[in-house]
């Protein structure tokens, strides 16, 4: 094509002069995938420094004295973190170790059972048909938009029944199963797995159980992992039932650091040591998950 | 050709394993989760019609009087206010954001892993530290906000006694949690359009803002429902920011910061009321199903999604735009 034929159709219909496409074309025709300027990497680096500062900062006041918070901010530690960590561990009314030890099991167990309950209804209602099916998974669904709120009058009552306030079965057991998690493991296994793959192990004569371990296990290998560390990430953060439920004998984490701040005067740098211990597990699963924990969230919401 | 056989054993087995294996599959989950679950929340709602009574474990039937109740009291037109205030300061700010850095991460940028999970960093930390850590910035002597806002000469801010101020610090500690997730999230969408829209657009001489608006946002709808709705939802619930915001726990002296579920925690295990904690979490919901149908309407007519819907505009656009490079590169031969 040279300058002087008609344009395309196309470009008539969408309104283009033909010159002006070409004015502004042959100057800047910008496609998006080309690098970003200087301003682009600054924005990212305040939103960084907004992300890591809160922490930097907890560190820095839980390494000084209780006069710290007071003066003016000092951008350098002090020299006091071992000996505020060592009084947010021995404080008898917070009770670090158990706290700690419980934050790691608890939320151990809930995202192992929800992986393990998720993955089996996964499987059902995405590759298995039967009556009922379909609005069931809608009706779990559903429930997802119920706050916990809802539950937790009943459940104390419940809980109280069996003598068990105070114990960590009581955290444990409600979060067994997970309504998200089903449908995290429903979508992903829906087209993880092609039908073809299940008909070929039926007609081969394995066994439905043989064909969910074969086939099904298999394949949700990955999203079952995704599963696994945002319910642990979210049992290890919960606050609100534990806090009811639990005493201060044998807290989680949160609630062992809501207790570091429930005197009259408090100590912040006492508090902020103790912030900096129950955050520090955490970190470190993200500096091994992160890259998992941000794929999953983007894969998530692809289909959400 | 065989014999027809009578129909194995073996065979029978593979019958019912097809027909009752499902619902073998599904049965932990419902077990568990018709027993903590649905159960507590139906009797959740038979215990907000009684009085209930800790000692005998078991309540006097009392009608609506426990919705009464809490409908007259002014402490929860105040937890409601709160709510509201901290819940819209802490959505739209963090709704706005979510999209701007998912556009800058959108860019194809280098290190975008190590960028992605920078801003991820706050997701893991538990909303309780998370409260602890902002309640000592935003102390109202001489905290670090306040010192900050001396070197510019604004005066100190009473963070914990004016009811906006202390609305503004638990908004900001929802916002610095939350607002990496929302991004990332948002960036899954952005990632998903089709990038020939955005170079027929730029053919079309459309600037990278008209570009945002006309593309990115329209393409981003469903997601955006999706965050509002679970924001609205996380929103209203909020507790733990407000309940470490002192060391009190209560909202603050005049309940400046009281949220409807710090009053439903402390009618329920303050007062130990158990049939008004009941009332109050049915109150909850209602508003929760309420705001997030709203948020679902607004933003379906906010949000347009016209022009690039059709089938044929995509064609017509893409076609538009490899001729019109044609042209071009023809053009400076």
């Amino acid at each position: 094509m040279s300058i002087g034929t008609p344009p395309p159709l196309a470009i008539v219909e969408s309104g283009i002069p033909n010159a002006a496409a070409r004015r502004r074309g042959a100057k800047t025709i910008r496609i998006r995938g080309s690098r970003p300027g200087i301003w682009a990497y600054a924005t990212l680096g305040v939103v960084f420094l907004s992300a890591v500062f809160p922490l930097y900062w907890s560190f820095v006041i839980g390494s000084g004295d209780s006069t710290t918070l007071r003066g003016d901010f000092p951008w350098i530690p002090g020299g006091n973190f071992i000996s505020n960590a060592i009084s947010v561990m021995t404080n008898p009314a917070v009770n670090f170790w158990p706290a700690l030890w419980n934050s790691i099991y608890s939320s151990f167990i809930i995202a192992a059972a929800v992986v393990i309950t998720s993955t089996l209804a996964g499987w059902a209602f995405a590759k298995l048909r039967f009556l009922g099916g379909p609005a069931l998974l809608v009706f779990v669904v559903a429930t997802m938009a119920v706050p916990q709120q809802l539950g937790v009058v009943p459940l104390y009552i419940l809980f109280a029944d069996l003598g068990w306030t105070g114990e960590i079965g009581a955290i444990i057991i409600p979060a067994l199963t997970s309504a998200f998690g089903v449908f995290w493991m429903t979508q992903y296994l829906q087209q993880a797995v092609p039908d073809e793959l299940i008909e070929a192990a039926r007609v081969d004569g394995a066994s439905m159980i043989r064909t969910f371990w074969t086939v099904g296990v298999t394949a949700a290998r990955p999203a079952a992992a995704m599963l696994f560390l945002f319910t642990f990430v979210g049992a290890w953060n919960n606050f609100f039932w534990p806090f009811i439920v639990l005493d201060r004998q044998n807290p989680t984490l949160p609630v062992a650091l809501s207790l570091l701040q429930s005197n009259y005067f408090v100590d912040y740098s006492v508090v902020l040591a103790g912030v900096v211990l129950a955050t520090i597990p955490l970190l470190l699963l993200f500096i091994f998950a992160g890259k998992q924990l941000v794929s999953g969230i983007m894969a998530g919401a692809v289909k959400g | 050709m065989r014999p027809p056989r009578v129909i194995s054993f073996s065979q029978k087995l593979s019958k019912w394993d097809l027909k009752f294996s499902p619902y073998l599959y599904i049965s932990p989950f419902f077990l568990m989760f018709a027993v903590v679950g649905l159960f507590p929340i139906a009797y959740t709602a038979v215990i907000s019609f009684m009085d209930w009574d800790l000692v005998r474990n078991s309540g006097e039937f009392v009608g609506f009087d426990q919705y009464i109740w809490i409908l007259t009291q002014p402490h929860f037109w105040t937890a409601l206010r709160n709510t509201f205030s901290i819940f819209v300061l802490s959505s739209v700010p963090q709704l706005i954001l979510a999209i701007f850095i998912a556009a800058v991460l959108d860019r194809n940028i280098r290190a975008k892993t190590f960028w992605r999970m920078a801003v991820l960093v706050p997701y893991v930390v538990a909303p309780v530290a998370v409260g602890l850590i902002f309640n000592a910035m935003f102390a109202d002597k001489s905290g670090l906000i306040n010192s900050w806002l001396e070197v510019i000469g604004i005066s100190e801010i009473p963070w914990h006694v004016e009811p906006f101020w202390s609305h503004v610090a638990i908004a900001t500690m929802v916002n610095y949690r939350w607002v990496g997730y929302n991004a990332l999230i948002l960036l899954a969408a952005m990632q998903a359009v089709n990038r020939d829209y955005y170079e027929a657009a730029t053919v079309d001489g459309a600037g990278p803002i008209r570009q945002f608006f006309s593309i990115t946002m329209p393409s981003l709808k469903p997601t955006l429902i999706f965050v509002i709705i679970t924001s609205t939802i996380g929103g209203l619930q909020i507790f733990d920011e407000p309940r470490v915001f002192d060391q009190f726990g209560r909202g603050g002296a005049g309940q400046q910061w009281l949220t409807i579920t710090l009053y439903l925690y402390d009618i329920g295990w303050g007062q130990w009321n158990f049939g008004r904690a009941a009332a109050m979490a049915w109150i909850l919901f209602i508003i929760i199903l309420g705001i997030g149908l709203i948020n679902l309407l607004v933003t379906r007519t906010v949000v347009r999604d016209e022009g690039m819907r059709s089938e044929l505009g995509k064609r017509q656009q893409k076609r538009a735009a490899r001729a019109a490079k044609k042209q071009v590169k023809e053009s400076q031969r």
